[in-house]
Order: C-alpha cells, then structure tokens, then sequence
C-alpha cells in the first residue's frame, strides 16, 4: 500500500550557505546595484538614492574638510550594505533556480529532427529549432523529441528523467490521456510519429527554464499590494523625517544631513522590502522541489487561499485499483462456479480490475490460470457501449460488465433508458426477472458498502455478482482531517454510484462527493463553489479535464496528462502524483505567511529604532531626552551607528528564513495567528532592543565611534 | 487619583457601552429603509423633501456618483456660510449689530464648519450674528455630522454587500439621518438642556448691573438648540468663546455629563451598525473594544498626570492635582475625561483649557488626534478612520495566518491598501508639515503664547486639531492671522475630504468584491487578539509618526518641567 507521508522538502540551511550559490550571489549583488534593476523594489531603490546622495557629500566634506568623517563614512558604508544584503537576499534566491536550469539546458542540445512529409514513413532530417506548431515528426527509439508534442500514432516508451528526475521509462500512445510528449525526453523503444504543438522557445522545458531562473517573474497581486504598503510607509517616514530640521531649528539646534539619513533608513521597512522578492522566488522554487511545475506565482498564492480542494477519488483517496475481493453466486450456484466462470472471463482482461479476479480465484478457490489458446477461446474485448467483456470458448461464452449493461444483455433489450442510464435503479423493479432482481439485490448491497459489483454470466445465465473494492490510501483520512483544520473542504469527485461513493467518502473522511461525475458536472461545481465566493483546486489529467481545469483557481495538471490538459492547467505536477495538491495548498500558504511575518517584524523593529536614534538626535538641544535612551546607549554617535548596522545585518541574518518560509502548522487561523504574532511581533519589538545594545557594546569596544 | 473619580470613569464607559447596542439596532433600521417607531410622523416628510427635490429614493449610486453627490452638497454649505458671514451686518437676527466677518476668517470659518472641525478663530458672542450662529454654523452642525455618519455608513455597506455596484443613495441617507436621527434626538436633548438652565432666546443681550454697580452685557442667545447638535455631531463649534466651560453652556455637573455622553453615543452605535450590517455584532463590539483600551489608557494617563499635578505647582506650595484652567465646578476628574472625550472623538468642545495641562496631561488629547481620531471619533468619521486603520492591520499580519488577508469576508487587495494608505498618509504630511512650515516662520511663532516646547505644542496642537477635524484648540495659540487662517483651512479641507474619497473608493471596490464564507483557516477578528493587534498596528503606525515631534513638544516640556523648567 503506498503510504501518503507528508514529504518533507525543506531546505536545510547547509543548502542555503553552498558556496557554489553564495559566491556568484555576491557578485550578483553588486550587478543588481543598477538603478534600472533597483527601481523594482521601492523600499530598497529609495535606501541606494539615499546612499549615493550621501556618498557625494560625503565626497564634497572630505575635499573640503567637514566633521565627523570617520561617523558619516561609517554610516554611509552600512547603508551600502544594507543594499547590498538585499540584493544578495534575492540573488542567492536566484541561484538555486540558475543551477536547475543549468541542469535543463543541457537536455536542449540541437536535436535532428525527422520532419515527415506524408501519411508515410519518409522524412528528412531538419534542425529541430525549424520545426513550426502543426509539423508531423517521426521519433523512434534512441531518439530525442525534438520539440513538445501530442503523439498521433504509435506507442512507445519514454524517458522523462530530464524533466521529471525520474529515471523509470513512461509510456506514450496516441489517444487516451498519455499523448502528450515533452521535447528533449528521449524515446527508447518503438516508434511514434509526434504533431508538434509547441514552437522552440516556448517549449515545456523553455518555460520551466524561464520559471525556475526567475526571468519572467511577475509580481503576485498580494506582492504588489504589499509594494504599496511599503511604499506608503516609505513616505509618511519621509515626511516624519524632512519635518525634523525645522523642529529642530525652533528648538535652537541643527541636525546634520547623516544623522536624518540614518533615521529615515532605519524606520523605512528596508527589512522586509530587502527580502520581499527572495520569499516569492524561494516559494517557487520550493514548488520546484516537489517537482511542481507552478506558470505563475499568481497560482502559488491562490493555492495558499484555496477553499475548496476536488479530488479524483481514483488514484488520489485510494489506491488507482480497485480489487476483487469476494465472488456472491445467486442462489443455486456455488461460489466455486462463479469463480470459475469470472475467471475464465478475465484471464485475457489486462486490467488491473480483471487481473485482480484472476489473482482472487487463484488465492482462494485454487483456479489455475488456463491457457486461451489451448481453450480456442476468442476475447471479448471492453467497449464503451457493451461495457462488458468476456470470453468465447468452445460454444460457450462467459461476459462480465456492469450490471445494468449485463441485465440488459442477458434480458435481450430491455429498455433503452437503462442502457444509457447510470445506475441500474433506473430501471423498473417490475421489469426484472426473479433472478435479476436477486443480482440487483446482491449489487446494491456491494453498493453500499463501498464496493463495486460486476455482474458475471454464463451462456445467458447470470450467475452472480464479483465484488470490486476501492482501497482507500494509508493516512489519507489523517490529510483530510489536517486540510479540514486548514479550512479547506474537500471534494470527492468519482463516476461511481452515489451509493459507493457514499461509502467511499465515509471511509476516507471527506466533506463531501460528487458521483457520478460527468465533466460537466465537475465545471458546474466548480462553478457553483466560486459563486460562493470560493477558491476551488483540483487535479486533472485527461483532455475532458481541461475545461474544469482551467476554470479552477488553481488546476494542477498531471505531467502524465494530455497536451490539453497541461494547457489548462496553471501548474504541473512532474510527478503526476494528485496527493501533492494537499503539499502544493501548503506552499502557498507559507509564502503568504512568511511574507507576512517578515513584514510584521520589519515595522515592529521601529519602536527600538526610534528609541535608539531619537534621544541622540535632540541630545544637543534637549538634554532630558536622554531618559528616552532606555537601552543606556554609550553615545549619540554610537547609538546611531549601532541602529544602522543593526537595521543592515537583520536582512543577512533573516534570509535563510526568508528562503526557508515560516513553518506552516495545520491548527487552525486563530492559533496560528497567536503563535506568529508572538514570535513576530513581539519578538519585532524586542529583539532589535537586544540587537542594538548588543552593537553598541561592541561598537564602543572597538572605538568605532 | 479617587474612587469617586474612577466611579465616573467606568459609569460613563457603561452607559456608552449600554446605549451603543440600541442606538446601532434603531440606526441600522434607519439606513436599511425599515419602519421605525417615528416613521408615521416622520415618513410624510421625508417623502415630501424627495419629492420636492425630485430625488428618486429606490435609486443608489456609485461610489463616485455618491462622493460628487456629497463634495457639491458641501460646495452649496461652504457658499451659504461664506456668503452668511460676510452679508451678517445687513441681514436680520442681528441684535448685537455684529459687523461682517473678514474674507480670510470667514474662508477659515466655512471650511471648519462644513468640515465638521468647528476650529473657532472667532469669539462666538463677539462676532457671529443670531442668524450666522443658526443658518450659517447650525445648519453645517446638522449637515455636516450627519454627512459623516452616511459616509461610515457607505463604507460600511461596502462591507456588508456583495457584488455590487452600488452603496447607496447619498441624498436618502441624508435624509434619513438628518430627520430619523440627529433631530429628534436633538430636540430632546435641548429641551434637558434649556431645563438646566441653558438659554434659548432670539432677545438681545443681556444688560446687567453688577454689585459693584458697573454695567455689564451678558451674551444669551439660541444656545441649547446650538449645543445640542455640537456635541451629539461632533462638531464642537461653541456658542460663546469659552465652549463648554461657559457657564451658559454647560450649566450643572449633570449637563456635562450628559454632553460627553453625547459626544460619543453616536460614534459608538456606529460600531453596532456596522456589526448588524455584516451580520456579525461580535465584529462591532471588537471595534469598540479597540476604541475603548486605547480610550481608557489615554484617561487613565490624563487623569493620572492632571491629579498628580506639577512638581513645580508643589514647590509653591500647591498641593493636590493641577487646576490651572480648569472650571472648579468640574475640577480634574471632569474635565481630564473631558478633554479625552472630546479628542478622541473630533468634538472639540472644550471644558477646560488644554493649553493648562501638565504637558503629560495635554499630550494625551494631542494623540488621540494624531491617531486620526478612531477612538470613537467623529460620528461617522470615527468610523471610516477606524476601518482604514483595520484594513492596514488585517493586511499587515493576516498574511500570517496563510491567507490573503479577508476582513468580514472581504478579501483586502491592492485597490483597498493603496487607499488605505493615501488616506492614512495625510495625517503626517498635514500635521506635521504645516508645523514644520509654521515653527521657522516668524508670522508663524509670533501667534505663539509661549516659548520653547509649549509654544511648539501650541502649533503642532492646531494644525493636528484642524487635519482630524477636531476643532479644539490648545489655547494659546492666536490663530486669526491670514498665515493660520489659510494654512489651517488647506488642513481642515485636506484632513476631512482627501481622507473620504479614499474611503469611499475602499466602499467601492469591497462593495464589488464577492464574499467569503468564514472558515477554521479565516483570520478571526472577533477576539482579544485581533483587538490587541489593531491597537498595536494603530500605536506603531499611527503614533510612531508623530513621535520625533512629540519628544520635541510635550515630552522634553513634561521632563524639563520635572528638572524644574518652565515655559
């Protein structure tokens, strides 16, 4: 049974400090000191203003002579650094992204592509940057798909190691939900002729480069109005600070251009705006890790506010098999009997529902797997109009199927509302032979208890019901009841009766399901919850997906899926694991929590700044403020200086949190609000009391000022 | 500090507190459009004004519809008192013979009163006509108070309503709170107040003969009617010079109680209003718990340092609390929750000279204006101010819960922090840039009373009083000077209107927003801790603006005073 564990893909801090990232990050830095680049970050473009402005006077008193050089000189170097430690914030963010998308350029070597020309197999052999969306290509084994791509004929197996990390070969068919192919994967066995879908530059892995280097990143809704928070504090500091001159100069002193510098600098959330784009690029990439692919971070936030999650209950709640788990004759047959007819049913039925009634007769009732050829036996396949298979053998002929689809066989026609019908409920009990009515009987009780019933006949004559079990995943229910405390409700989505649904949603805790799903139905609830004016995630991989995919907030497509899908989707999950949505919703919220964690931190930090810098400010003039200098700081001097270095090195000493994220706990608003303001808020206020004593101690040890 | 001063402390917190929940259930009534007890007398009047003014009561406005509707209501209001004011000498209701206002003064005057500010560079009773005091001033009190509850009210809607266009109709909610709320109250209240011996008369002044025989002219006049509305509106604009400390003003220790009683019932129902609007009453009384800690701690302050009083009062042998400027007939206790009161709220009726506090004392009505006056407030303004502040709290630390930050189910964005912002960033740019322009002027320090901080306290007091359309002054201060008479208009126009079309634009845009079910993983704004942080957002962003400012003023005053220096 495959065990949900909650992945736990946090970056240890050995990670963050790799030289391999730190030391082109430091050159980074200094690059990203370009006004064109700085003007992204308002906080921070304001504090490189403010330093090159003091650098010039600075520069104007050295040749001149003015007072307090060594002070101002010391200043003016922090400021720098504050800068500089922003800057080096994002780029080590950056650069885990930049080593990635190494890796994924190497797989973008010049491929040959074979260009076919006709329903044939002739081609030539062109670049596969020339290939246009439309163009047919042959891929055969050894091959690399030259450009991203939907197969339209052939199967074959693929490696998607380059794109998924998974070095286990995938299939690749026309039809279905696993056309889609991905260009720079290489084809190891068989044939399959490709319609390109993406052109070069805009290809599956082009985008990821882009994505995990940060190139194209936009600011997310919640970022810009952050921006706008930050930038309106920004300036009511400025009024606060331009005013004091004057008040100064009323009160019969001055106060020189450094030391209004320092002030400004130090209550302006220069903490925060350094960090502000590290967190988003960090949250990205963290998605990365989980082999999320996210196309925007618009969606990486929305999956922090989601709601409402639908979940396929195949392959997500239980495992993507149902089992065969107990064979219930009619009255009249032996179980022996019907085991040996479903058996012989299934022995040439490949699904893993068919080869579990093979493995079940076996276990229990020691039926022998029997040889089709030998028995002259001819296989029925599955359709979607019979919905049932079986076997010819010898003038005999065994079928299973649903069992409306099997009571309508063995009834000879009965009505045509059954047949297109869901549920054999549809039908009218009256209608129903003894015997049928006995099947039904049997079916629903199955029904009710989770399992699906499947109806087995022999030569016209049914003989009773295999029953079919969904196995809900280990730890499923502890997820389900961990997302409840998160506050989001989820949704079953499955195309069994409502009945087996019911059992099914019971056993795995769900809040609720929707049975027998049609895409419609899906887009519909979709639809519905949003009018509630809920956000609604879920997964999805085959092309009738794609419409609720893309009506989601945040659609998650299976990297498995079709083109469509992937398409409509605004993430993809490399792994083509559903389970990951739960993981995904977590992200999102730790990058909203630690965006605003650092925020909260950054203004309470003020209340020490002011504390430190005020009372040495007026000091001249107004000597009784000193009782407002409650950290007992040596001198005026240092008191600034102390203030400034602190407010600098604060951005170094938060940036492994700032790429790490605030823990994210699953306890619900209130108390999760508590903890972090605790630590965050008053820890704001606090911590720069300490910090700042902590520097002026050794400030004053080291004659700095 | 007493018990007995304590006592009235905490009953006048609880009947506040008391009044609030069926004040904010009758006034929700009012603005949903719903029947009250008054409407058979009231209804056939309010349809008749709609009908003669050809307003179409079922239909509501844009929120930009619904502020152009209100700026050109007070453009007419601004041209009634300005033309009133300059025309008085020839017009009637004019026993005292009061010559016309000057151009700059009555340009001061119109814009503090249609403003809500009520700042009084006039003396009432030498200056003003009958017929100014009650077209021009009275009117605006109605108007003026009653444009700021339907604004709050506006927003408030933004709140509670979703996906829509529209907030309301400002005309109806004019209207309506004019007839169903402000008047009938106001009629009670002046008939208790003319029973404590408040004058109400068109007659003349009064000439008297003293007991040394000297002659001397009493001011009487329609008072009650006028004080009335200046306290249940916040306005604050007295009858006489002396406001509230004007015997004829404020007769008996019960009617200053029951005027800060009416400062504040409005503003605080309005919390109600709000909690009943969204359907949640709990998110009202968070409200007013925030208001009320911040409210308490600024009395408790004031009331400390006032009975304290002064080391250097001590030296001089005066022992007991600081009574300098204080009407005896109330002494500390009244007259510290007074001042608190009226700060709090932008009232600005004074019963006690605030220039005469201890400098701790008097900075405590200093912030409660430099907050922008949330702790209550102005009725409406209040309101509007304290929701803003709320806005920036829910978005600063509601990211920290994993969400986009949602307040009563309104997901708060881009659009409402940027208004957020522009709102909240007017307070500092006129407060403390008029002072700083003010303090190097020498037109500017010549109007001060006094040297070094105080006088510092003076400017900063009155440029903080006009922005957050308080209308109190510090004393002191002359302020009928063209600088202060031009200077103090631009902050009274800035502080109350560059402050609203935000505001409305936040009702806009949350009035168009859908609305979010709450969940286990929704901030809760209902508790202690959601009150503790909006005091926390509103002492740190709001306060600590202002603070290199105050350590100038009244913080370097209080500490040099306790070294023994005056000034």
């Amino acid at each position: 049974m495959e065990p949900v564990s909650k992945p736990n893909k946090r970056m240890p801090v050995s990670a963050m400090l790799d030289p391999k990232i730190v030391l082109p990050a430091i050159g980074a830095a200094f690059t990203k000191l370009d006004p064109r680049s700085m003007i992204k970050n308002p906080v921070m473009f304001v504090v490189e203003i403010v330093a090159a402005l003091t650098t010039v006077i600075f520069v104007r008193d050295l040749v001149t002579g003015g007072e307090n050089l060594a002070f101002t000189f010391q200043i003016i170097l922090w400021l720098w650094f504050t800068v500089l430690f922003a800057n080096l914030a994002e780029a080590v963010a950056e650069g885990r992204g930049k080593a990635q998308a190494e890796t994924l350029r190497k797989t973008r070597t010049e491929s040959q592509a074979k260009l076919l020309s006709g329903a044939g197999r002739d081609y030539k052999l062109v670049p596969g940057t020339s290939l246009k969306v439309g163009d047919l290509v042959l891929v055969e084994a050894g091959d690399t798909i030259p450009s991203d791509g939907e197969v339209i004929e052939g199967v074959a197996s693929v490696n998607e190691a380059a794109i998924t990390g998974e070095s286990a070969p995938v299939i690749r068919e026309s039809g279905g939900d696993r056309s889609a192919v991905t260009g720079g994967t290489q084809v190891l066995s068989d044939w399959i002729r490709v319609r390109i879908t993406a052109a070069q530059g805009s290809t599956f892995i082009d985008r990821m480069i882009k994505l995990v280097e940060g190139a194209e990143r936009q600011k997310t809704p919640n970022e810009i109005a952050l921006n706008i928070l930050l930038a309106g504090l920004t300036i009511i500091f400025v009024f606060a600070t331009v005013t004091i001159p004057s008040y100064a100069a009323y009160a019969g002193g001055s106060i020189s251009v450094i030391v209004l510098v320092a002030l400004f600098v130090t209550l302006i959330p220069t903490t925060i705006g350094a960090l502000l784009s590290a967190i988003g690029i960090a949250g990205m990439d963290r998605l990365v890790r989980f082999n999320v692919l996210a196309m925007s971070g618009r969606a990486v936030e929305a999956a922090g506010d989601v709601d409402t999650l639908l979940l396929d209950k195949t392959g997500t709640i239980t495992l993507g098999n149902r089992q065969a788990t107990a064979f219930r004759p009619v009255r009249g047959v032996t179980e022996q009997e019907l085991a040996d007819a479903a058996q012989l049913a299934s022995l040439a039925d490949e699904t893993p529902e068919g080869r579990s009634i093979v493995v079940l007769a076996k276990e229990k009732y020691g039926i022998r797997g029997r040889d089709m050829a030998e028995l002259g036996a001819t296989f029925i396949p599955f359709t979607a109009q019979t919905r049932m298979s079986g076997v010819d053998a010898g003038g005999s002929s065994v079928r299973k199927g649903a069992v409306d689809a099997m009571l309508n066989y063995v009834g000879g026609g009965a009505p045509t509302a059954v047949a297109s019908g869901n549920t054999a409920r549809a039908m009218q009990p009256a209608a129903l032979s003894e015997l049928g009515r006995e099947i039904q009987a049997i079916a629903d009780d199955v029904s009710k208890s989770g399992g699906t019933p499947l109806a087995v006949a022999r030569d016209g004559k049914l003989l009773g019901i295999v029953q079919l079990k969904d196995i809900v995943k280990g730890g499923i229910r502890e997820r389900f009841a961990e997302l409840r405390r998160m506050g989001i409700r989820t949704i079953m989505i499955t195309g069994d009766n409502p009945m087996t649904a019911a059992a099914i949603a019971a056993e795995a805790g769900v809040d609720d399901f929707l049975a027998q799903a049609t895409p419609e139905d899906k887009l519909k609830l979709i639809r519905d919850e949003q009018a509630k004016g809920k956000l609604v995630a879920m997964c999805g991989d085959g092309t009738n997906d794609a419409p609720a995919l893309a009506q989601a907030d945040v659609g998650v497509a299976m990297n498995t899926g079709t083109q469509a899908a992937r398409e409509a989707g605004n993430m993809v999950d490399l792994d083509s694991n559903p389970t990951k949505l739960i993981e995904v919703v977590e992200i999102g919220k730790q990058l909203l929590m630690t965006r605003g964690a650092l925020t909260t931190f950054s203004i309470a930090n003020d209340v020490a700044k002011y504390f430190a810098i005020i009372p040495a400010m007026f000091l001249a003039f107004y000597p009784q403020l000193n009782v407002l200098n409650v950290m007992n700081l040596s001198s005026p001097q240092s008191a600034i200086l102390s203030a400034s270095i602190f407010n600098a090195l604060v951005i170094i000493a938060l940036i492994p949190l700032a790429l790490k994220g605030v823990a994210y706990r699953a306890v619900g608003a209130g108390a999760l609000l508590r903890r972090n303001l605790l630590i965050y808020g008053l820890g704001g206020i606090l911590i720069p009391f300490i910090g700042i004593k902590a520097i002026d101690l050794v400030v004053t040890a080291l004659h700095l000022a | 500090m007493t018990v007995i001063g304590w006592f009235q402390i905490i009953l006048y917190c609880a009947i506040v507190v008391a009044l609030t929940k069926p004040l904010g259930w009758y006034m929700t009534r009012v603005f949903n459009g719903e029947r009250t007890f008054l409407s058979p007398v009231l209804r056939p009047i309010e349809a008749g004004i709609y009908w003669m003014s050809g307003v179409d009561e079922k239909r509501e406005q844009h929120w930009l519809t619904y502020t152009v509707a209100m700026l050109l209501f007070h453009v007419g209001g601004f041209l009634i008192i300005y033309g009133v004011m300059r025309l008085q000498a020839m017009l009637p209701f004019n026993p005292a013979d009061q010559s016309a206002v000057a151009p700059d003064l009555s340009f001061n005057t119109a814009v503090s009163f249609i403003t809500n500010t009520n700042w009084q560079n006039y003396g009432g009773e030498s200056t003003l006509s009958y017929l100014t005091q009650m077209v021009g001033l009275t009117h605006q009190n109605f108007l003026s108070a009653a444009t700021g509850i339907v604004l709050a009210v506006a927003l408030i809607r933004g709140f509670a309503r979703a996906s829509m266009r529209t907030v309301g109709n400002f005309w109806v909610d004019v209207t309506r709170c004019t007839l169903y709320v402000l008047l009938p109250i106001c009629i009670v209240y002046t008939l208790f107040l003319v029973w404590q011996g408040m004058p109400q008369t068109l007659g003349p002044y009064i000439e008297a003969t003293t007991l040394e025989g000297a002659k001397q002219t009493i001011a009487v006049g329609p008072v009650a009617s006028q004080v009335a509305i200046k306290m249940l509106g916040t306005n604050g604009g007295g009858f006489f010079n002396a406001n509230a400390a004007h015997p004829f003003e404020n007769p008996t220790a019960l009617s200053n109680f029951v005027q800060m009683l009416s400062i504040f019932v409005l503003g605080a129902a309005l919390t109600n209003v709000f909690g009943r609007m969204v359907g949640n009453q709990r998110q009202g009384w968070a409200i007013l718990a925030v208001m009320g800690v911040l409210f308490v701690a600024g009395v408790g302050v004031c009331y400390w340092a006032e009975a304290n009083g002064t080391s250097t009062m001590h030296a001089l042998g005066l022992t007991g609390g600081n009574m300098e400027g204080k009407e005896v007939r109330f002494g500390i206790v009244a007259s510290s929750l007074f001042a608190v009161v009226t700060t709090a709220a932008s009232c600005g009726a004074v019963n006690a000279m605030h220039d005469s506090f201890t400098a701790l004392g008097g900075m405590i009505p200093l912030i409660n204006i430099e907050l922008g006056e949330i702790i209550v407030g102005g009725v409406g303004a209040g309101m509007y101010g304290m929701l803003l502040f709320v806005i920036l709290a829910i978005f600063v630390a509601g990211l920290m819960v994993g969400r986009t930050p949602e307040y009563v189910g309104k997901k708060i964005e881009a659009r409402e922090v940027k208004m957020a912002m522009l709102a909240i960033l007017i307070l500092p740019l006129m407060i403390l840039g008029w002072s700083a322009v003010a303090v190097v002027l020498p037109t500017g320090v010549a109007s001060m009373a006094n040297a070094g901080p105080h006088g510092f306290s003076e400017v900063l007091y009155a440029y903080s009083s006009q922005t957050g359309n308080n209308g109190s002054a510090f004393a002191g201060l002359t302020g009928n000077t063209l600088f202060y008479n031009l200077t103090g208009a631009s902050a009274m126009f800035v502080g109350r209107f560059l402050m609203i079309v935000p505001a409305m634009a936040i009702a806009g845009s949350l009035a168009a927003k859908k609305s979010i079910p709450p969940s286990m993983g929704t901030f809760p704004t209902t508790g202690g801790l959601f009150v503790g942080l909006v005091v926390g957002v509103i002492l740190i962003m709001g306060g600590l603006t202002f603070f290199p400012a105050l350590a100038l003023g009244p913080i370097v005053e209080q500490l040099a005073m306790n070294a023994g220096n005056v000034f």
